[in-house]
C-alpha cells in the first residue's frame, strides 16, 4: 500500500528539487561539457568498434551474474561454517575469508592465471586430461577468481548476519517441533539472508568494479575493447570516458534493481 | 615463503618412502630453487626488490589513505554544511568514483591528470614538473578515497550528538577551533571502522598501479616472476606480504579503536 | 589563503626546476619494464640492462645527453611521449606509418625478422594455411598483433598480451599454438630452459613493409626536432666509431642493424 503512496510524493519531490535554479544552471554546463566533448573529441572509431564494444558489455554482465551467483552460493556455506561448524570446518573457512580479503585480486587471478600456468609444463598429464579444452581458455580463471573473492567478501557478512538472527527466533522454531534442517529452511536462512541483503547491492557493485581486471588475463570484456581502441588508434580520453559512462550506467540498473528487490521483501524484522 | 622448504626438508627426513615423492612435488611447484630467488642475497635472490616494492606500496598506501582523509574531511563538511552549489558537484564526486571501476579512474586520472597539471603550469609560466610514479599512484588512489572517506566521515558527524556542536556555536566558537576541539575527536569513535575498512581497501588497491607500471609490490613481483619463470614461488611471496600487512593493520586497528573509544561504554560485540 | 598558495606553489615549482636545470640536459627516455630479452631485462637487484639498455647509453652519451630510464607500461608509452611525461621512446618500437600519425622517429637502429614460433610437437609454418584453426598470441599493439591481424585473421584466432613475456608463458603452457614476435627476442625465449622444452621456430612471416616498417627507430614528439637530430647524428656516430659495433658482439654472432638505411 505504502508503495503505491510514495512515487507520487516521490516524483512531485524530485520535480521541484531538479527544478531549483542552481541545479538548472549546473545542468546546463554539465551539457555543455558534453556536447563540447562530443564534437571536440575523436568519435569517428565508434562504428567500428560498436560490435566488438557490445559483444565486451555482454561478456562483463555474464561474468558480474555468473561470478555473483556462485559467489553467494558459496558465501552461505562459508558463514554457517564459521558460526556453527565444527573447528575442522571453521578454521578452514575462517582462513579463506581471512586470506582473500587480506590480499589483492589482481594478485590471486595473476596467481590463478600465469601461477598455475607455469606448472602445466612440469605436468604434461594436465593437457591430456579431458579438462584441456577448459583449463586452456582464461574465462574459467577469470571466474573462479571472481567467485573466491566475491565468497571471501560475503561470506563474513553472511557469518555476521547467521550470528544476527535473534535467538528467540531460533528457540520459538525448536518450539514448534521443527527439524534442524526445516528451522534452518525456514527461519535461519531467509532471516540471514533478508539481514544480508542490504549489503548485497554494494558488495554485487564492487564485483562489477572487480571485472576490468579480467582483461589483464587476455579476457575480452568491455574494459579490453577499450584498451584495444586505446592501443590500435592512440586515442586515449574517449574510449575510457565511455568506458566510465558504461560502468555508471550498469551500477544505476543494479542499485535500482536491488532497490526495487529491497523494496518487495516486507520488513518483519523489529 | 620459507614455508614449503621446511615442508620439503622434515618430509626428507622424518618419512624418507613418502616424503621423497611431496618433496619432488612441491619442488617442481616452487622450482627447486625458490628459497634462493627469494633470498636478500644479490646475484639471484629477489627479496630485497620485493621488500622495496612492499615499501613503495605500503607509502601509496599512507598517502593515498591521508589524501583521502584531507578530501573526506573537506567533503564531508561541504556536503553537510556547504551551500546547494557545492552539495551537488560533491554529490555527482562521490557518485561517479563509487560506480567507475578503480582501474578505469586510475588510468584517466594517470594520464589526464599529470597531462592537466603540467598544461597548467605551462600555461601560468612555469616548466612542466615531473611526477614519479608513486607521487601519481599517491594522487590517483587519494582521489578515489576521498570520495569514500567523504561517506565515512560524512556518517560520522551525523552520529555526533548534535547538541554538543550547537553548544560549541552558542559559546562563539570559530569553525576552525570547533572543528579541531569538538567535530573531530568526538565523530573519531564512529568514523574508525569505515577508515579502517578504508585503509584495507588502500593497502590492496595499491596493486592495480601495477597496471601503469608504478614499481609497487605486484608490479615488483610480475617482472620478478617474468625474469625468473619463477611465477607461482614470487606470486604467494607477493600475497604472503600483503596477508602479513593486512593482519598487522588489524592489529594496529584493534589498538586504535580501543583508545578512540577510551571512556566511552563498551560496546557489546565489537571487534 | 590564495597569496599563501600561489606563493608555496611558485616556490615547489622553482626548487623542482632547479634540481632538473642543475645538469647538462636531461631527457627522459621511456621503456616497458618487462623482461624483453636480450634488449631489456633485469637482474635481481632491480637494475635493468641487456643490448637495447647499453645502445642507450651509448646514444646518450655520444649525443652529450643525461637519459633517464623511466618505466611506463607498453600501451602508455605513445600517451606518456605526447603528454611529455618522457622525451624519447627507446624500447624495440618499429617505425610504422600508423604511429608517424603521434609521433616522430629517429632513423632505425637496427631491424630483425619478424618470426613465429609454436609448440614442438604441431608442424606448421609462418602462414595463414598453416596457422589456420591455431591459437596464435601476440603483445597487443606492436606491429606484430597489427600483422596478425591482417594476415591471420581469418585462420586463426588472434590472442593479445599486455607483454611478450606473458605471451612467451602462455606458450610453454600450452594455452596458444603460437606466437608471432621479433626473431631475436623469441631467439632469446627458445634457448631458455622453458623455450627448449616446449617451442621451437616455425618459420619467418612474409614481409609487408606497411606494417612491420623499417625497423626500430626512438620515438621522439612530433616537432622536437633537436632531439631528433642528435639522436640521428649520435646513432650514425656509434655505427661509424665502432661502439655499436662492440656492443652488439657482446650479445649477437651477426651485426642486427640489418641493411644500411635510407633516410626515412
Amino acid at each position: 500500500m505504502a508503495a503505491a503512496e510514495t512515487p507520487v510524493i516521490n516524483a512531485a519531490a524530485r520535480a521541484s528539487l531538479w527544478m531549483r535554479p542552481h541545479r538548472i544552471v549546473l545542468i546546463l554546463i554539465a551539457l555543455v561539457i558534453v556536447l563540447a566533448s562530443i564534437f571536440l573529441m575523436r568519435w569517428d572509431w565508434l562504428p567500428t568498434y560498436l560490435p566488438l564494444a557490445l559483444q565486451g558489455i555482454w561478456r562483463t554482465i555474464w561474468l558480474l551474474v555468473v561470478t555473483s551467483a556462485l559467489g553467494i552460493a558459496l558465501a552461505i556455506p562459508l558463514g554457517l561454517a564459521q558460526v556453527i561448524g565444527p573447528p575442522i570446518l571453521r578454521v578452514p573457512a575462517k582462513v579463506f575469508c581471512t586470506v582473500i580479503r587480506g590480499t589483492p585480486l589482481l594478485l590471486q587471478l595473476w596467481l590463478l592465471y600465469f601461477g598455475l600456468g607455469s606448472l602445466f609444463p612440469q605436468f604434461p598429464w594436465i593437457r591430456e586430461s579431458f579438462l584441456w579444452p577448459i583449463l586452456r581458455q582464461a574465462w574459467p580463471y577469470a571466474v573462479l577468481s571472481l567467485t573466491i573473492s566475491y565468497a571471501g567478501y560475503e561470506g563474513e557478512v553472511m557469518r555476521g548476519a547467521f550470528a544476527g538472527v535473534p535467538k528467540g527466533q531460533l528457540e520459538a522454531a525448536r518450539a514448534f517441533g521443527m527439524s534442524r534442517w526445516k528451522m534452518f529452511r525456514r527461519v535461519w536462512l531467509p532471516q540471514a539472508i533478508h539481514r544480508a541483503l542490504p549489503t548485497l547491492a554494494g558488495e554485487t557493485v564492487l564485483q562489477l568494479k572487480a571485472t576490468p581486471l579480467v582483461a589483464t588475463i587476455t579476457m575480452v570484456d568491455i574494459y579490453a575493447v577499450a584498451s584495444r581502441v586505446r592501443q590500435d588508434l592512440f586515442v586515449t580520453y574517449e574510449p575510457l570516458l565511455l568506458l566510465a559512462l558504461v560502468y555508471m550506467a550498469i551500477t544505476g540498473i543494479l542499485v535500482f534493481g536491488f532497490r526495487r528487490l529491497e523494496a518487495r521483501i516486507p520488513n518483519r524484522l523489529g | 615463503m620459507a614455508r614449503p622448504a621446511c615442508y620439503i626438508i622434515g618430509a626428507a627426513s622424518t618419512r624418507k618412502s613418502r616424503g621423497h615423492k611431496l618433496s619432488d612435488v612441491l619442488a617442481t611447484i616452487f622450482g627447486a630453487s625458490s628459497l634462493e630467488l627469494l633470498s636478500f642475497q644479490p646475484p639471484n635472490g629477489r627479496g630485497l626488490s620485493l621488500l622495496h616494492g612492499l615499501a613503495n606500496s605500503v607509502g601509496i598506501a599512507f598517502g593515498s589513505f591521508g589524501v583521502g582523509l584531507v578530501i573526506g574531511i573537506g567533503g564531508a563538511y561541504g556536503k553537510l554544511y556547504g551551500g546547494p552549489v557545492v552539495r551537488d558537484l560533491l554529490e555527482v564526486y562521490t557518485t561517479v568514483v563509487r560506480a567507475v571501476p578503480e582501474l578505469v579512474l586510475i588510468l584517466l586520472l594517470y594520464f589526464a591528470g599529470t597531462d592537466l597539471i603540467n598544461q597548467l603550469l605551462t600555461a601560468l609560466g612555469h616548466a612542466a614538473i615531473d611526477i614519479n610514479g608513486v607521487v601519481a599512484g599517491i594522487g590517483v588512489l587519494g582521489v578515489v578515497q576521498g570520495a569514500y572517506s567523504t561517506e565515512v566521515l560524512r556518517g560520522a558527524i551525523l552520529g555526533i550528538p548534535q547538541g554538543q556542536i550547537e553548544a560549541a556555536r552558542a559559546y562563539g566558537m570559530p569553525p576552525g577551533l570547533l572543528l579541531r576541539r569538538i567535530t573531530l575527536p568526538a565523530m573519531l569513535p564512529f568514523a574508525i571502522p569505515g577508515l579502517a575498512n578504508l585503509w584495507l581497501i588502500a593497502t590492496k588497491d595499491t596493486a592495480l598501479l601495477a597496471i601503469v607500471g608504478v614499481n609497487e609490490l605486484t608490479q615488483t613481483t610480475r617482472t620478478a616472476a617474468g625474469a625468473t619463470k619463477a611465477y607461482f614461488t614470487f606470486f604467494m611471496a607477493a600475497g604472503a606480504l600483503y596477508l602479513v600487512l593486512t593482519l598487522v593493520s588489524n592489529v594496529v586497528i584493534g589498538r586504535v579503536e580501543r583508545w578512540a573509544r577510551r571512556g566511552m561504554p563498551s560496546i557489546a560485540g565489537s571487534h | 589563503m590564495k597569496p599563501f598558495l600561489k606563493t608555496a606553489l611558485a616556490a615547489t615549482l622553482i626548487a623542482l626546476s632547479g634540481a632538473f636545470s642543475a645538469s647538462a640536459e636531461q631527457i627522459k627516455v621511456g621503456f616497458s619494464p618487462e623482461a624483453y630479452p636480450p634488449f631489456y631485462s633485469q637482474d635481481a637487484s632491480g637494475n635493468w640492462g641487456g643490448w637495447e639498455v647499453d645502445i642507450v647509453n651509448a646514444i646518450c652519451g655520444e649525443a652529450k645527453l643525461d637519459c633517464v630510464l623511466t618505466p611506463i607500461p607498453w600501451d602508455g608509452l605513445i600517451p606518456a611521449l605526447k603528454t611529455k611525461k618522457i622525451d624519447a621512446i627507446m624500447n624495440s618500437m618499429s617505425i610504422t606509418d600508423e604511429r608517424k600519425k603521434e609521433i616522430d622517429f629517429s632513423e632505425k637502429y637496427y631491424n630483425t625478422p619478424t618470426a613465429v614460433i609454436g609448440a614442438k610437437d604441431q608442424k606448421f609454418d609462418a602462414t595463414s594455411e598453416g596457422l589456420k584453426a591455431k591459437i596464435v598470441g601476440v603483445q597487443a599493439s606492436t606491429v606484430h598483433a597489427a600483422y596478425a591481424k591482417k594476415h591471420f585473421t581469418d585462420a586463426a584466432e588472434i590472442k593479445e598480451y599486455q607483454t611478450q613475456d606473458e605471451a612467451n608463458q602462455d606458450l610453454a603452457a600450452g594455452r596458444i599454438d603460437a606466437t608471432q614476435a621479433d626473431s631475436i627476442a623469441l631467439d632469446a625465449f627458445l634457448k631458455s630452459d622453458q623455450g627448449k622444452a616446449c617451442c621451437d621456430l616455425k618459420g619467418y612471416v612474409a614481409p609487408d613493409l606497411e606494417v612491420l616498417g623499417p625497423g626500430v627507430g626512438a620515438g621522439v614528439r612530433q616537432g622536437d626536432t633537436e632531439l631528433k637530430d642528435k639522436l640521428n647524428a649520435a646513432i650514425k656516430a656509434i655505427r661509424a666509431n665502432g661502439k655499436y659495433a662492440e656492443i652488439t658482439k657482446k650479445y649477437f654472432d651477426f651485426d642486427i642493424y640489418g641493411e644500411e638505411s635510407q633516410s626515412n
